[in-house]
């Protein structure tokens, strides 16, 4: 899969990959209190670092906070780029500390499966009717229960986008609006967007997601048929914005080989 | 000045006296650093069973261990690859009981961190706010529901994890134990505590001076430890930060070779059975791919003064 999407000026080309890249490092605001993840989360930090957010901190659960993003690509957070002029090194707890008390703006995770409340799994799947063990939560839970906002990225298709995950490795709205505070959850925390390889989606008041913005050359027709429940479509929808050059320039510049932007 | 006992034995002595079958071990507490899949690969040689692993992730050492029939237990946040995603013999023990059935207590990279924490600290429990709502706190017992005592806010209980033996690896330590680690820590330092026993495993065996010199850095102190094991590239295929980097291409062979039972039982034959000692497979790996992995550029931090 090396399909690139003709962007609207044609000189400008960019992939899926980047596209989302883009897209996750826009929810990261100046100063913010970042929980970065791996893969394209991890590449939107230093995006967003290098552009419109200079002041925000990236954190890993293993026990890294750092300021500049690091030199090298990873792979793993445990890679030693990552640990290489980082701000803080410590354990577990002296990060995770951060994420219960409330301090952390906004977590990045990827899902095997995401519903309509924004519930996650990454325990137990699905195959051609077969249950199919996954690795588990990781930090995933703790980010779901703990930061102020959640951002999921993930493929678009109906296996991925179910009407009910079978499993809730990581709460997000669970049955909607309210049922966070009803278990316990801090008051402010929960799912902020999913940005999927077709488009955006956000939460309304009900805590049920909604189809923000679909990415260039895709239909909403197209979505609604790769969602596993009838998806609302936003009155303002809008198209995700492209990456611009200063975007793309880092991008490329963290991710020369297309590692973890290829599709 | 009286010098320490020494407590340096070979990964074999130290396995065969502290790892019995049955037993419970932490093993990987570093996240994707430092994992001691030397000591892992000797488990799995010394034949052992029933073992219940306890990690946060131990990237792809759980998977070998599984697969290899140590495990009956597996208490983890993640199992699997981290380069790759599925670990084919945790899905294989756990959908269709190959190589044996395997009971899996499903945590959180913080419950885990909580429960060793609890047993740290000596108290039953650490409090927290995470899993609330999750089917991971419907599914493990080890995470109970209750009410504050102090202001009636919900909250679960995630039950003390007091393992039998942690192995833990490090950048170096001395003949008594007292180690140096550095880079990111994950769970080592409460798993340390936590534990019954400690095995330190070191690329490096230092003078007690290099560690007495820099005490902020000795983060498992020698009483705590049972016994050390000097064992250079005892975490290949992961990382050692100021030894050598993450063998990346390892992680995806892996995965590939690995897929079916009979490739696992060529990949464990090939890496682990058929292989006498750490040294052996290192030769096995050969010199050009260990030396892709050793560092490229030293940096050395500016040494802190303990003077008065």
């Amino acid at each position: 899969m090396t399909a690139r999407i003709q962007s609207s000026t044609a000189a400008n080309r960019f992939s899926r990959g980047e596209l989302m890249v883009a897209a996750a490092a826009r929810e990261i605001h100046d100063g913010e209190l970042v929980f970065v993840g791996m893969r394209l989360p991890m590449i939107a930090f230093g995006v967003a670092k290098r552009t419109h957010a200079p002041g925000a901190m990236g954190l890993f659960e293993s026990g890294v906070i750092r300021d500049a993003p690091a030199s090298e690509l990873l792979y793993t957070m445990g890679d030693p780029p990552n640990l290489l002029k980082a701000t803080y090194c410590g354990d577990m707890l002296s990060v995770m500390s951060l994420l219960q008390q409330g301090r952390v703006n906004v977590g990045f995770l990827g899902a095997a499966e995401v519903d309509r409340f924004g519930n996650l799994n990454t325990t137990w799947g699905s195959r051609n009717g077969q249950q199919v063990r996954l690795p588990g939560s990781g930090g995933a839970c703790d980010i779901a229960s703990l930061s102020q906002r959640t951002v999921v990225l993930l493929e678009h298709n109906r296996q991925r986008l179910v009407s009910r995950v079978g499993h809730i490795t990581s709460p997000g709205n669970g049955t909607g609006n309210g049922w966070r505070s009803e278990q316990g959850l801090p008051l402010r925390s929960g799912p902020s967007a999913i940005i999927t390889t077709m488009g955006v989606l956000r939460f309304g008041d009900d805590g049920e997601a909604y189809l923000a913005s679909v990415h260039p050359g895709v239909g909403v027709e197209d979505v609604l048929t790769e969602t596993g429940w009838t998806l609302r479509v936003a009155d303002d929808l809008t198209t995700t914005p492209e990456p611009d050059a200063a975007e793309l320039d880092v991008i490329r510049e963290i991710d020369p080989d297309h590692f973890w932007t290829k599709t | 000045m009286v010098t320490a006992a020494s407590k340096l034995v070979s990964m074999q002595q130290a396995i065969a006296q502290h790892v019995p079958s049955g037993s419970m071990v932490m093993i990987g507490a570093q996240l994707e650093q430092m994992i001691p899949f030397a000591a892992g690969h000797e488990i799995i040689r010394q034949g052992r069973r029933d073992l219940t692993l306890v990690g946060p992730i131990s990237d792809i050492l759980f998977d070998q261990m599984i697969g290899a029939g140590c495990a009956s237990r597996v208490m983890a946040a993640w199992v699997g690859n981290a380069s790759a995603g599925m670990g084919y013999c945790f899905r294989r023990a756990v959908e269709k009981s190959i190589p044996r059935a395997i009971e899996t207590v499903d945590h959180t990279n913080l419950t885990l961190a909580l429960a060793l924490h609890a047993a740290a600290m000596g108290v039953p429990f650490m409090p927290t706010y995470t899993t609330l709502g999750s089917d991971l706190l419907k599914r493990n017992g080890n995470l109970r529901e209750f009410s504050s005592p102090v202001n009636e806010e919900r909250l679960v209980a995630v039950r003390a994890l007091r393992p039998d033996v942690a192995i833990l690896h490090v950048q170096r330590a001395d003949t008594a134990g007292n180690a140096h680690l550095w880079g990111n820590l994950g769970v080592a330092i409460d798993g340390a505590r936590a534990s019954r026993k400690v095995i330190v495993v070191a690329e490096e065996i230092v003078a007690p001076e290099v560690i007495a010199s820099d005490p902020n850095r000795t983060l498992i102190p020698g009483f705590l430890v049972t016994a050390v094991v000097h064992e250079p590239w005892g975490a290949h295929p992961s990382p050692v930060q100021g030894y050598y980097g993450r063998d990346h291409a390892y992680f995806h062979e892996y995965h590939d070779q690995t897929r079916e039972l009979d490739g696992f039982e060529r990949w464990i034959k090939h890496w682990i059975a058929g292989v006498s000692s750490r040294l052996a497979y290192l030769k096995q790996l050969g010199v050009s791919r260990t030396d892709g992995l050793r560092v490229r550029e030293r940096a050395l931090s500016v040494p802190v003064d303990f003077g008065f």
